[in-house]
C-alpha cells in the first residue's frame, strides 16, 4: 500500500534519532568516571550541599546518597533495581538512598556519560548493569581514598559498611557524608582495576527491598506529565484522521471560536487538527464541535476481513521473507504416519496505558522544552529538535515517570512532535496536549496482526520428526525501521524461533524443521507491544506442540522434555514450573491444566495454568505458576510484580483484546469495547525465580509470552477443543 | 460560579454546567491526584468519595453537584498519608506505575468503610477499577491488610472533610 504521511514522518524521525545516537556515542559511552568531571555539582537540597562523586553518585553531608537514574520508570521497577545495583557496589546505607533522574540534555552535554536512556525491550537493567555497578564501585573507591588521604593510611587498611568507613588499626571512623567533598576531588580509579562483587555476596541487590517510588503514589502528590502546571499554560485536544493514511482537508474554526475558553483551532500536520483552550475540557468540548473534513484515502477500503484475507493468502504463498531450516521438514512430514495441521490467528492490540498520551511543550525562537512521559528521553529530544528546527543543544526534555508504557512510548514520539507543532504556534506559551482515550485507542501503534499455519509429522513412536511453521503477518520493521530489512528478509517477526542462543532461542530440537515468515503489511501502524512478537509466536508454537502431543496420546510435558535435551536452560525452567504446579498430580473436579515454555529478551519462562469452566462454558483461570530464569535476580519482589503484571496483561489480551478495522479505522474506542481484565478475574499467581547467575536477562517483557499459550492449552484440556483464534470472547469462552 | 465542598473546603469554580466533576477537580480546583483514564466511567481512575460513597467523577456533571455534597479526593483521604489503606498499600508494595492507584485507594477506603472485614468476594465486587500494570493480586492482599489495620475506624476518623462539610 501507499506509504502514509504519518509513517514517513516517523521514518525521518528514526533517521534523526540514529544520527543523534551515533554522533553522541563517539564520546566514550557508559563509564561515568571516564569523563573528566566538571566542578562538583553543589546544589542546596535537604541534607545539605551535595557533592557529585561521579556521574552516578552524589553524597550529601547527612550521608544521603543520591543515585542518578538514566532509564525511564513506568512501573517496571527499574529505578529501584538500578539503585540497588549502584548502592550494592557503593556500600552505602540503603535506608539513606534516594534517586534523581537525569535529562537527555544533560546526557548530551556530558558526552552521554549516562549511556543509553531508552527503556524498552526489557533492557533497563540488563544492558546497564555493568556500567552502573562500576559507577557505584568507583564512587566507593574515591570515598574510601578520601578518608585514607585524610588519615594518611593506605586505603587497603580501610573497610566500609553501610556508608561508614573504618580504620580498624587506629579505631577511626568517618562517614560518606563527611568525606564527600574531598572524595569529589579524588581522581577516579582505572575502570580495569574495579572488581565487582560476586552476586552471592550481595546484601542490597538480589533482595526483595521495597520500591523507592511508592510514597507519592499513595496520596495524589505524584506529578505525572498529565498533571504538569506551568504559568500561563494552555491546553490542547487533538484529533488525527480516523482512517490511517487519510489527510486533513479543512476545518471550520469560526464555528467554535466563541466557545468558552477557546483560543484557536490549529493544523498540527497534514492529517491532524487540535483545539487550544484555557482548559483541556473546554478544548475537548470545542474539538467535538469543530466541523472537520477528512480525505480518508485508500485505507478506507480496508477492514478486518480484507486484512485477514491478505494474511491467509500468505500462509500458502510461494515467496517468503525469512526462513530457518534444518533437514527437510516437508518430506519428513509427508512421510510421517501421523500428521497434524492447524491454523492460528491473533489480532491487532492496543497498549492502552492508563495515562493517555500527553506532552506539554513550550517553544520560543531559541529554546524548546517539553514535559513528557517517555520511554526514550533522547528520542523525545530528537523529536522536539526536529519539530521545532532548533538544535539539540537548545532543546530539553523533562521526563516524568510514566503512567504505563508497554512499548507505546518508546519509538514513535508522535505526541511529542504534535505538542511541539502546536506550541510553535503559541510562542513562549506552554501548551499541554492530552489525548482523549478515544484518540489513544484509535491512533496507537498496534501489536501486529498475524496468522500461522503449523504442520507436524510424527513417527510410529510418537516422536516429532518434522515441523513446518509458516507465519504470515504485518512487519514492525516494515512500518517503523525498514532499514532493518535486508534483501526482503525480516526475521524479527520470527522472534522466539531463533536457532541462536542468548536472546530468543527456540527450546526444541526437531530433526526436520522449517520456519518461514511471509510479510503481509496493512495500512495500520504497528510497533512494539509488551513482549512484542514472542506473544503471537509462543501461542502458535506452544499450542501446536500440545496439539501434536495429543495426536500421539503423549503428556504435553513429557512430549516437550523429549525435544529439549539440548536446551538445558529452557528445560530447567519448564521443570521448575511443572514441579511447583504439581504437574501430574490430581486436580479438583472441573479444573484442568495447561503448560507452555518460551524464551524472549534473554530470559527463559514457563507457565502452568489451571482453568475451570462455568456452567455457561466461560473460562475462569484459577491459578498460574510462572517460572523464570532471568540470569540475575536483582529484586525478587519486583520480578514477582512484573510476572503478576505480565499475567494480567496477557490475560486481558487472551480473553478480550482486539482492535478491529472497519472502513479503514479502528472500531474499539474505549474500555467498554476494549475490555481489560479486572481484579475479580485475576488468578492466584505464584512466581518461581530460578536464576543461574551466568547471564543477564529481562523480566517485564520476557515473561508475558507463556501466559496465553498455557491458558489456551488448559482450555483445550477442559473443553477437548483447541482455541486457535484470539480473543476468547469471540469463541464464547469469555 | 459554583461552590463545591472538596476535602472539607469550600471551593469556588467557574465552569460550564456540563463540565465533568473530574475536570473541575483537576483544572479548576487544581487537585491532580484524581486521574483521567477513560471519561466513560469504565476504568475508575477518577474515583472520589461523593457523600461518603465511591463515585466515578468523570461522569458526574458539575450541574448535578450541590454545595452541600461532600467530595473527598485522594488528597483529602488523610492529611498525613496514614489512612490504613495507604499504609497497607505501602506495606504490600502495591503500585507499579501508580497512575490508577488514587482511584484504587479511594475504592478500597470506601469498601472498608461499609465492610470493615471484606471477604474475597466483597473485594471482587467492590474493586472494579482497571489497573493496566496488573497489581490486582497485591491490591487484594493490601485490602485485607488494611482491614486488619482497622480500615473502618480510621477511615471515619481520617475524613475531616466530612466533618468540615457539616460545619460549613
Amino acid at each position: 500500500m501507499k506509504k502514509t504521511s504519518r509513517s514517513s514522518a516517523l521514518r525521518n524521525a528514526s533517521r534523526r534519532r540514529f544520527l543523534v545516537g551515533t554522533a553522541a556515542a563517539g564520546g566514550g559511552l557508559a563509564l561515568g568516571f571516564h569523563v573528566p568531571l566538571p566542578a562538583a555539582a553543589a546544589e542546596r537540597r535537604p541534607g545539605g550541599v551535595e557533592r557529585e562523586i561521579n556521574a552516578w553518585v552524589l553524597v550529601r553531608p547527612d550521608d544521603t546518597c543520591v543515585i542518578r537514574i538514566a532509564r525511564s520508570e513506568m512501573g517496571q521497577g527499574t529505578r529501584t533495581g538500578l539503585a540497588q545495583l549502584v548502592a550494592e557496589e557503593l556500600g552505602c546505607d540503603w535506608s539513606k538512598v534516594t534517586t534523581d533522574s537525569i535529562t537527555p540534555g544533560e546526557n548530551l552535554a556530558r558526552q552521554r556519560v549516562w549511556g543509553e536512556m531508552g527503556t524498552g525491550g526489557s533492557r533497563g537493567i540488563r544492558t546497564s548493569q555493568d556500567y552502573v555497578r562500576r559507577g557505584g564501585a568507583a564512587a566507593r573507591i574515591m570515598l574510601v581514598q578520601a578518608a585514607a588521604d585524610e588519615w594518611k593510611v593506605p586505603a587497603s587498611e580501610l573497610t566500609v559498611d553501610k556508608g561508614v568507613i573504618t580504620h580498624a588499626a587506629s579505631g577511626r571512623r568517618t562517614s560518606y557524608g563527611k568525606v564527600a567533598a574531598a572524595a569529589a576531588k579524588v581522581p577516579p580509579p582505572d575502570p580495569k582495576s574495579i572488581v565487582l562483587k560476586d552476586p552471592k555476596d550481595w546484601t542490597i541487590a538480589g533482595k526483595p527491598v521495597k520500591r523507592l517510588d511508592t510514597a507519592d503514589k499513595l496520596n495524589g502528590s505524584k506529578i505525572y506529565a498529565i498533571d504538569v502546571k506551568l504559568p500561563g499554560m494552555l491546553c490542547a485536544a487533538i484529533k488525527a484522521s480516523p482512517v490511517f493514511g487519510g489527510t486533513l482537508e479543512s476545518f471550520d474554526e469560526a464555528k467554535i471560536a466563541r466557545m468558552p475558553g477557546v483560543k484557536r483551532a490549529v493544523k498540527v500536520n497534514d492529517f491532524t487538527v487540535a483545539v487550544v483552550a484555557d482548559t483541556w475540557w473546554r478544548a475537548k468540548t470545542a474539538l467535538a464541535a469543530l466541523p472537520i473534513v477528512w480525505n480518508d484515502g485508500e485505507g478506507a477500503t480496508q477492514s478486518s476481513a480484507t486484512i485477514a484475507e491478505r494474511l491467509a493468502e500468505g500462509l500458502t504463498a510461494e515467496k517468503t521473507n525469512g526462513t530457518r531450516q534444518n533437514g527437510d521438514a516437508r518430506a519428513a512430514i509427508a512421510a510421517a504416519p501421523t500428521k497434524v495441521e492447524a491454523v492460528y490467528a491473533t489480532p491487532f492490540l492496543a497498549h492502552a496505558t492508563m495515562e493517555p498520551m500527553n506532552c506539554t511543550a513550550r517553544v520560543t525562537a531559541d529554546r524548546a522544552e517539553c514535559w513528557v512521559p517517555t520511554q526514550n528521553s533522547e528520542g523525545s529530544l530528537a523529536a522536539l529538535s526536529e519539530s521545532t528546527g532548533l538544535p539539540l543543544a537548545q532543546c530539553e526534555v523533562y521526563r516524568h515517570d510514566l503512567g504505563g508504557g508497554f512499548g507505546r512510548r518508546g519509538g514513535p514520539q508522535d505526541y511529542v512532535r504534535q505538542a511541539a507543532a502546536i506550541a510553535k504556534q503559541f510562542p513562549g506559551v506552554p501548551v499541554k496536549l492530552i489525548w482523549s482515550r478515544e484518540e489513544d485507542m484509535t491512533h496507537d501503534f498496534y501489536r501486529p496482526v498475524s496468522q500461522a499455519k503449523m504442520t507436524a509429522g510424527l513417527d510410529a513412536s510418537g516422536n516429532l520428526v518434522g515441523l513446518h511453521v509458516r507465519v504470515s503477518g504485518q512487519s514492525i520493521n516494515a512500518y517503523f525501521s525498514p532499514a532493518n530489512i535486508r534483501d526482503g528478509i525480516d526475521l524479527r517477526q520470527l522472534q522466539g524461533y531463533s536457532a541462536e542462543p542468548g536472546d530468543a532461542e527456540l527450546g526444541y530440537t526437531v530433526p526436520n524443521l522449517l520456519i518461514e515468515y511471509v510479510m503481509r503489511n496493512t495500512h495500520v501502524p504497528v510497533n512494539t507491544w509488551r513482549g512484542v512478537n514472542t506473544n503471537q509466536n509462543a501461542v502458535y508454537m506452544e499450542c501446536f506442540i500440545d496439539e501434536a502431543a495429543r495426536a500421539v496420546n503423549k503428556d504435553p510435558l513429557e512430549f516437550r522434555r523429549a525435544l529439549m535435551s539440548r536446551h538445558p536452560k529452557h528445560l530447567a525452567v519448564l521443570n521448575a514450573a511443572a514441579e511447583k504446579a504439581g504437574w501430574g498430580t490430581p486436580l479438583p473436579a472441573g479444573v484442568h491444566r495447561g503448560i507452555a515454555q518460551f524464551m524472549g529478551y534473554g530470559s527463559y519462562s514457563a507457565a502452568v495454568a489451571e482453568v475451570s469452566l462455568t456452567p455457561q462454558g466461560k473460562v475462569k483461570v484459577q491459578r498460574m505458576v510462572l517460572a523464570l530464569n532471568c540470569g540475575h535476580a536483582v529484586n525478587p519482589g519486583q520480578i514477582a510484580a512484573q510476572v503478576e503484571g505480565s499475567i494480567a496483561f496477557g490475560l486481558s489480551a487472551t480473553f478480550y483484546g482486539e482492535c478491529s478495522v472497519k472502513d479503514g479505522r479502528i472500531v474499539e474506542q474505549n474500555f467498554d469495547t476494549y475490555p481489560i481484565l479486572r481484579l475479580a478475574e485475576m488468578p492466584k499467581v505464584e512466581t518461581v525465580i530460578v536464576p543461574t547467575y551466568d547471564f543477564w536477562g529481562g523480566v517485564g517483557e520476557a515473561t508475558i509470552c507463556v501466559v496465553a499459550p498455557s491458558v489456551l492449552n488448559a482450555i483445550h484440556a477442559a473443553t477437548g477443543k483447541p482455541a486457535r483464534t484470539l480473543p476468547l470472547r469471540h469463541l464464547g469462552l469469555a | 460560579m459554583a461552590t463545591l465542598n472538596i476535602n472539607g473546603k469550600a471551593v469556588q469554580v467557574t465552569a460550564e454546567p456540563d463540565t465533568p466533576l473530574l475536570w473541575v477537580i483537576r483544572e479548576h480546583a487544581g487537585l491532580t491526584g484524581t486521574k483521567y483514564g477513560c471519561g466513560v466511567a469504565q476504568c475508575g481512575a477518577c474515583s472520589v468519595h461523593f457523600n461518603g460513597a465511591v463515585a466515578r467523577s468523570c461522569s458526574i456533571p458539575l450541574s448535578s453537584v450541590k454545595p452541600t455534597d461532600r467530595i473527598v479526593t485522594i488528597e483529602g483521604l488523610s492529611a498525613t498519608s496514614t489512612h490504613p489503606v495507604q499504609k497497607a498499600w505501602a506495606e504490600v508494595d502495591v503500585p507499579q506505575c501508580g497512575y490508577c492507584q488514587s482511584g484504587q485507594i479511594m475504592a478500597a477506603a470506601a469498601l472498608l468503610q461499609r465492610t470493615p472485614d471484606p471477604s474475597d468476594r466483597d473485594i471482587d465486587e467492590a474493586m472494579t477499577n482497571i489497573c493496566r500494570c496488573g497489581t490486582y493480586q497485591r491490591i487484594r492482599e493490601a485490602v485485607h491488610a488494611a482491614a486488619k489495620l482497622g480500615g473502618k475506624r480510621a477511615a471515619a476518623a481520617a475524613t475531616p472533610a466530612a466533618a468540615g462539610a457539616r460545619d460549613a
